[in-house]
């Protein structure tokens, strides 16, 4: 009995561990920090100049951006640019019709999006493109092959180029060689802060209440355990009496 | 005051008090409970906090095929609490399963299945049929793209029944494709009218029970003896003996509950899909659809099979079978005992396996069939090269093994002698 239930609980432990192994691009862990306001509102600041042309967050209101520590007049006076109240939902002006003429698939609204690609993967992803003259919009992308996107922060990043070298005795993993086209305006560590701010913005979008979350579920917890003393000697004591 | 309020009450409606009496303060349930029958009472609680979870879902859900995605994503961010009610209502969907599987595996170690409680075993099953209908029904209405192409799968499963299989299909979807008319009867089914069937055949399952008496950890009889004074000796009324013991049950079960809910709502993707938070897409199939993970064992079944004649019928009737061989447990299992602890090694031995096969099924299930890679070589008896469809393929022979075999392994089984009274230390 006791072995069988070791043994059932260790296959449950094992299952998530071995549905973690996937082929592809090896994904850097992001480092974001739902904690760090400075970082949320950068990535904010960042999201409106950069990505707000095309993509969407309309599960999102402006007014939302104040749980990121921003007030209202800095809502309205510096990233509030496709609507007129605080209370609208961030929404874009592009057509969706047009968009998808252009890029071959209308860029996706982002509310949820970290929710259903993972933070590591978006680190990832948006710190991996490379210049490509095989695709229409001269990018690509490691992590997202003929991805439709073209890099929207090559400024910053600047260009660069990818060769798949194939590992020599046939087997192992594929090796990438990255090099540099030309230079963005940031070093690639300052890069690498910025999109940090961006996936920590986006992880916040796709669920604010996850900052909530912990510290309520910690009281709860507590206040559990407090009742779990309680019912438990309710029931010590009525069981003296059981023989 | 309170004796006074109590008495006029008694003379009104003396009902209140009988049924009381009968079911809790004078329900005799023996002493030697052991974990295992937490799950019970626990499927009770996770049905009240699914039932009243969902009702304040309803309040500001929209059952449209347009705009369900965003009513959901309404109530994660903009009703007050809406997301604490949605985490209830999804981690309690998986947690009804849990208990629910917890609890019928209770009846395989104790024989609770066994003669003469085959009809609340029978209840049980209708139960469990029903949930999994319930479960299936709720899982659309996120409306994200597990929730549209899971329906699409299930529904096409009944779609390969021969001659009225499509039409069927079509019955149930409303529609050719899963569409706002699916979205809308779904949203029905799950709120009402299985929620009401499920109710019945909860009263049902009690009441059985409350007949016949309880099972316990010994299986043998607890009520036969009694003192000098015509007391039990190895029964307890239900109330407060067993109120106060599930009380603590139930706490700890709410602390689980609520360690998941509050630090893993999503429970890496098993209790809260990844892909479902992208919008469902008619014209865009995902690369990889599973269910959610407490149908996987019978989707492995399901995928299995190989086809015949290009149908996928036969898998499909594999994966019922599956499920209704529970009916028959009780006239399967032909142990002259009824619980493990007086079984001989044959039955703990099916039952070891049973259990492996189940959670390797389950396992499997949620992966792509080429999840362990191919096979190096070809051979002319592998039609299929993936290394897991023929793990897949072992395993569910085990599962129905252990229920086709069980007439024979449970009557050759080497049983201890039972003891006069039930184990109390």
């Amino acid at each position: 009995m006791k072995t069988l239930l070791a043994a059932l609980f260790a296959a449950l432990l094992a299952a998530p561990l071995a549905a973690t192994a996937a082929e592809g691009y090896r994904l850097d862990r992001s480092p974001h920090d739902p904690r760090d306001l400075v970082s949320l509102q950068s990535g904010a600041r960042i999201y409106m100049n950069y990505c707000l042309g095309c993509h969407s967050l309309q599960f999102m209101r402006y007014e939302g951006l104040k749980e990121i520590g921003l007030s209202e007049a800095q809502i309205k006076d510096n990233l509030m640019f496709t609507a007129e109240k605080v209370g609208e939902p961030i929404k874009i002006a592009s057509n969706p019709k047009e968009a998808k003429s252009w890029f071959g698939v209308a860029p996706p609204d982002l509310s949820v999006v970290a929710r259903s690609r993972g933070a590591d993967w978006l680190y990832t992803y948006l710190r991996t493109f490379y210049r490509d003259p095989k695709t229409a919009t001269g990018w690509n992308n490691a992590v997202f092959p003929n991805v439709g996107m073209p890099h929207a922060l090559w400024s910053l990043q600047g260009q660069r180029a990818l060769e798949l070298v194939e590992p020599k005795e046939g087997h192992g993993p594929v090796q990438y060689k990255w090099s540099e086209v030309s230079r963005g305006t940031q070093a690639a560590a300052e890069y690498d802060a910025t999109v940090r701010d961006l996936v920590n913005f986006l992880v916040y979008v796709g669920e604010p209440a996850g900052v909530d979350r912990r510290p309520i579920g910690i009281v709860v917890l507590f206040a559990l355990g407090v009742l779990f003393v309680l019912t438990y000697l309710l029931k010590k004591e009525y069981w003296r009496d059981v023989k | 005051m309170a004796i006074a309020v109590w008495k006029w009450i008694d003379t009104r409606f003396p009902t209140l008090g009988s049924e009381w009496r009968k079911h809790a303060s004078e329900y005799y349930a023996p002493k030697n409970f052991n974990f295992w029958y937490f799950f019970g009472s626990l499927a009770l609680l996770v049905l009240g906090v699914q039932i009243l979870s969902g009702i304040f879902l309803t309040m500001n859900y929209k059952p449209d095929a347009n705009l369900a995605f965003g009513s959901v994503e309404y109530i994660m961010r903009d009703v007050p609490g809406g997301w604490i009610i949605r985490y209830i209502h999804s981690t309690g969907a998986s947690a009804f399963f849990i208990v629910v599987y917890l609890h019928m595996f209770r009846a395989l170690l104790y024989g609770s299945h066994k003669e003469p409680r085959e009809l609340v075993w029978i209840f049980g099953v209708l139960i469990y049929l029903t949930l999994m209908g319930e479960a299936f029904f709720g899982y659309l209405l996120p409306w994200g793209q597990m929730s549209y192409w899971g329906a699409q799968v299930i529904v096409n499963l009944f779609g390969t029944i021969p001659f009225i299989g499509p039409d069927l299909a079509l019955w149930i979807r409303g529609d050719y494709v899963v569409s706002d008319a699916t979205l809308n009867r779904f949203f029905a089914l799950h709120v009402i009218a299985l929620p009401l069937v499920l109710l019945g055949l909860v009263v049902a399952h009690l009441l059985a029970l409350h007949d016949v008496g309880s099972n316990n950890p010994d299986g043998v009889d607890a009520k036969k003896m009694k003192d000098a004074d015509g007391r039990y000796l190895d029964a307890i009324p239900f109330h407060p003996y067993y109120t106060v013991k599930d009380l603590v049950g139930s706490v700890v079960f709410v602390a689980i509950f609520c360690f998941v809910m509050f630090f893993l709502p999503e429970m890496g993707g098993y209790f809260l899909e990844y892909n479902n938070f992208i919008p469902a897409d008619p014209l865009k199939t995902p690369p990889h659809i599973a269910p959610v993970w407490y149908f996987t064992p019978y989707y492995s079944i399901l995928r299995a099979v190989p086809p015949l004649f290009h149908s996928q019928f036969p898998g499909v009737l594999a994966m019922g079978v599956a499920v209704l061989i529970l009916f028959f447990l009780p006239w399967l299992d032909r142990a002259p005992v009824k619980s493990i602890r007086y079984r001989g090694a044959l039955y703990k031995g099916w039952l070891a396996a049973f259990v492996v096969a189940f959670l390797v099924l389950g396992y499997l299930g949620t992966e792509p069939t080429t999840v362990w890679g191919q096979f190096g070589f070809d051979a002319f008896f592998l039609d299929t090269k993936e290394r897991a469809t023929w793990v897949a393929r072992l395993f569910s022979i085990v599962y129905f093994l252990f229920f086709f075999l069980m007439p024979w392994y449970t009557v050759r089984d080497k049983v201890k002698p039972l003891p006069e009274r039930v184990v109390w230390h």
